[in-house]
């Protein structure tokens, strides 16, 4: 029982256990002259364990009685997880060796993350959804304030740690209420205890409280009040990191949570979630409009963002889910565009996250000019891009799903939101001309994750690569 | 008798939890918090859970509240003025206090577990055992991947301690274990015999 328990969790576990040579190699050996050999590394590997992982068959198996399970739905979530945390590991090297913040513990801790983020998405019990939290959370609080002699960066870490610390409790006690309802943290139990129809009183307060606590991962209004200080005070890379992998991992945990154990309550989340979205969608993009600095306006794209791709989940279906998948893998591919972007952004050699300081830019550079002209194009939704794919994949959830007004409002809120986005554009190709222009040229690695999602954004009009179908199957193994 | 030794652990306990918050000392804090687990190591006695019991006392008093102690009496921390940004935001906390309090006492009120709740509960400890060795088979055996997962996230607190404090300085002294060791007698004292009137 155990073997095949373990070969069902091989991935993860050769994961730690790299990391933890890694660590115990670096520390014997070179310390941070390894960090950068290492970041290559561990980005190589993600990407060998996405291969691993999306080329691997079989359908649903449960490991150590139920508490993790691999399925569609958590290849899906791994594969897209681990090549985005890649794409940015590989983004960030040049920009932390100038900063001086090249230390071999940064890609030793994205892995561990790496590894709670897989198990998040494969939790199959209360406590392993906890662990797999926790794992990851606690390696990003440690990156967000890697710049330790910045107090902007330790803002970042601390902010993001005591409020995560309190996320934490909330899902804890809800996890609390939840087990003292079904009498077991498994969410097959918990999914018999419910039953069908409607749930008692003490089980919704715990649903209710465990719904809040993942919101907070995923910042989704009001609990995104962390993400616009957070995202401006880390680091760029970082930034990167927390807009893309960690995202996926909360939304698939999510989505995991609220059909395997709640699954037969349906009517009794999908109006939190709704409400979730709806408040996500016009915060993020009405609070995204007066802002100046683009690390910032990121944080409130992403609050934005998480709206719709929760509005897939509020849907309670199987199509709902095949949106949401859809949807985060397109935002992520996007992010990752539009990161590599911000990092190039820069003066004299000193990074630049001011939005006026792309005035012009398309004189400067037109290449890249034109591939974030996609890439902000494709974010606001307009057709033909890929972005707008996403968003009529969860919109068309959410109309079958009974919510056509929620999808009303989402069109609503992404004509709101395509102004801040158009209005980067407008800077870069009309915007007035300044003496303080940003620097031309930059690494090739950056032009390299700029232009290929870019290019994706575009080609991906075709057939989305192909993972319509995989979402499909994904979101048929989760819902049933 | 274990009516009796119940509630008065049950008082002691609220009474640790309350002055916890509103003693002015944060020191006397610290005490009143050691008073709350104490008590509510005895409730644990009482229903039976000694480990948890014991395990409250070793690790929330013998190591959390001591180093609470060290942390109060370390930090200079102007807790006057802390509570005094506290009383502005007093009304609105009780506020909020008072209807989520509300809100709990409906759900309480009103609750009911699951048909197999206590069955499933109960069967999670095996027949004839104390909790002691029920509590270790389960940890070491059913819950063997989440023992392992609590492993990494200590791993990772231990690199996150190490990656936001540890600076390599250059200007200190250290100490160099085998230099110590390899001293010895004629390296490390020179005789001089010192002429009384001249010194060295």
């Amino acid at each position: 029982m155990l073997s095949a328990d373990l070969t069902l969790i091989l991935p993860e576990i050769l994961l730690s256990v790299y990391a933890m040579l890694a660590l115990i190699g670096a520390v014997y050996t070179g310390k941070d002259q390894l960090a950068r050999p290492l970041i290559w590394l561990t980005s190589a590997l993600f990407v060998a364990f996405a291969v691993w992982i999306a080329t691997s068959r079989g359908g649903t198996a449960n490991a150590f009685g139920g508490m993790f399970v691999v399925d569609g739905f958590a290849r899906f979530a791994k594969v897209t997880i681990l090549v985005s945390a890649a794409a940015v590991l590989a983004m960030s090297e040049e920009y932390m060796a100038r900063r001086g913040l090249l230390r071999f513990e940064y890609p030793i801790l994205v892995a561990l993350a790496a590894v709670g983020m897989m198990v998040m998405v494969s939790a199959g019990d209360l406590i392993a959804l906890y662990m797999g939290l926790e794992l990851q959370s606690l390696a990003l609080y440690v990156v967000a304030s890697l710049r330790r002699d910045s107090a902007r960066s330790t803002e970042a870490g601390l902010k993001y740690f005591v409020l995560g610390a309190l996320s934490s409790g909330l899902l804890l006690y809800g996890a609390s209420l939840t087990y003292g309802y079904a009498g077991t943290t498994l969410f097959s139990g918990i999914l018999a205890a419910a039953g069908e129809g409607t749930v008692s009183l003490g089980l919704l307060f715990g649903l209710v409280f465990l719904t809040s606590g993942i919101a907070f991962k995923v910042s989704a209004v009001p609990f995104h009040m962390w993400t616009p200080d957070v995202y401006e005070g880390a680091p760029t890379p970082i930034t990167a990191f927390f807009a893309t992998a960690p995202k996926v991992a909360a939304m698939g945990l999510f989505a995991r949570l609220l059909h395997d154990a709640f699954g037969g309550v349906t009517g009794d989340w999908k109006q939190i979630v709704a409400f979730l979205s709806l408040l996500s969608m016009f915060l993020g993009s009405i609070a995204a409009i007066g802002q100046t600095n683009i690390k910032r306006l990121m944080a409130y794209s992403s609050i934005a963002h998480m709206g719709y791709a929760l509005m897939g989940l509020a849907a309670g279906t199987a199509l709902g889910v095949q949106a949401l998948l859809i949807y985060m893998a397109i935002y992520v591919t996007m992010n990752v565009g539009t990161f590599a972007f911000i990092l190039s952004m820069e003066r004299d050699g000193q990074p630049v996250t001011d939005i006026a300081s792309l005035n012009m830019y398309s004189r400067t550079e037109p290449g890249k000019a034109l591939a974030m002209l996609v890439l902000l194009f494709s974010l606001a939704g307009v057709p033909p891009l890929v972005g707008f794919f996403g968003k009529l994949y969860v919109l068309r959830a959410a109309y079958d799903g009974g919510l056509a007004w929620l999808a009303l409002a989402g069109v609503i809120a992404s004509v709101i939101g395509a102004y801040y986005y158009l209005r980067i554009v407008f800077l870069m190709y009309f915007g007035s001309e300044r003496d303080d222009r940003l620097d031309a040229g930059g690494s090739g690695v950056l032009w390299l994750f700029l232009a290929v999602p870019a290019i994706a954004m575009v080609a991906g009009v075709v057939n989305l690569f192909g993972i319509e179908g995989a979402a499909a199957a994904a979101a048929a193994s989760l819902v049933n | 008798m274990s009516a009796f030794a119940f509630y008065l652990f049950a008082v002691s306990c609220l009474a640790g939890g309350l002055f916890t918050v509103i003693s002015r000392h944060p020191v006397h804090s610290v005490l009143w918090l050691i008073l709350a687990f104490l008590s509510a190591a005895g409730l644990f006695v009482l229903l039976g859970a000694e480990f948890v019991a014991m395990l409250l006392v070793i690790v929330y008093v013998g190591a959390v509240a001591v180093l609470f102690l060290f942390v109060v009496m370390m930090l200079d921390v102007d807790f006057a003025e802390l509570k005094a940004e506290m009383a502005r935001f007093m009304p609105l906390a009780l506020l909020i206090g008072i209807i989520i309090l509300m809100q709990f006492a409906v759900a309480y009120g009103a609750w009911e577990s699951s048909e197999g709740a206590r069955v499933a509960i109960q069967a999670a400890i095996p027949e004839a055992r104390h909790n002691t060795e029920a509590l270790g088979i389960i940890l070491y055996d059913r819950y063997f991947l989440l023992f392992q997962l609590a492993g990494l996230i200590l791993l990772v607190a231990m690199i996150g301690a190490i990656v936001l404090t540890l600076r390599h300085r250059t200007d200190v002294k250290r100490q160099d274990v085998l230099a110590q060791m390899y001293r010895d007698p004629k390296k490390a004292m020179e005789l001089r015999d010192v002429k009384p009137g001249q010194g060295l």
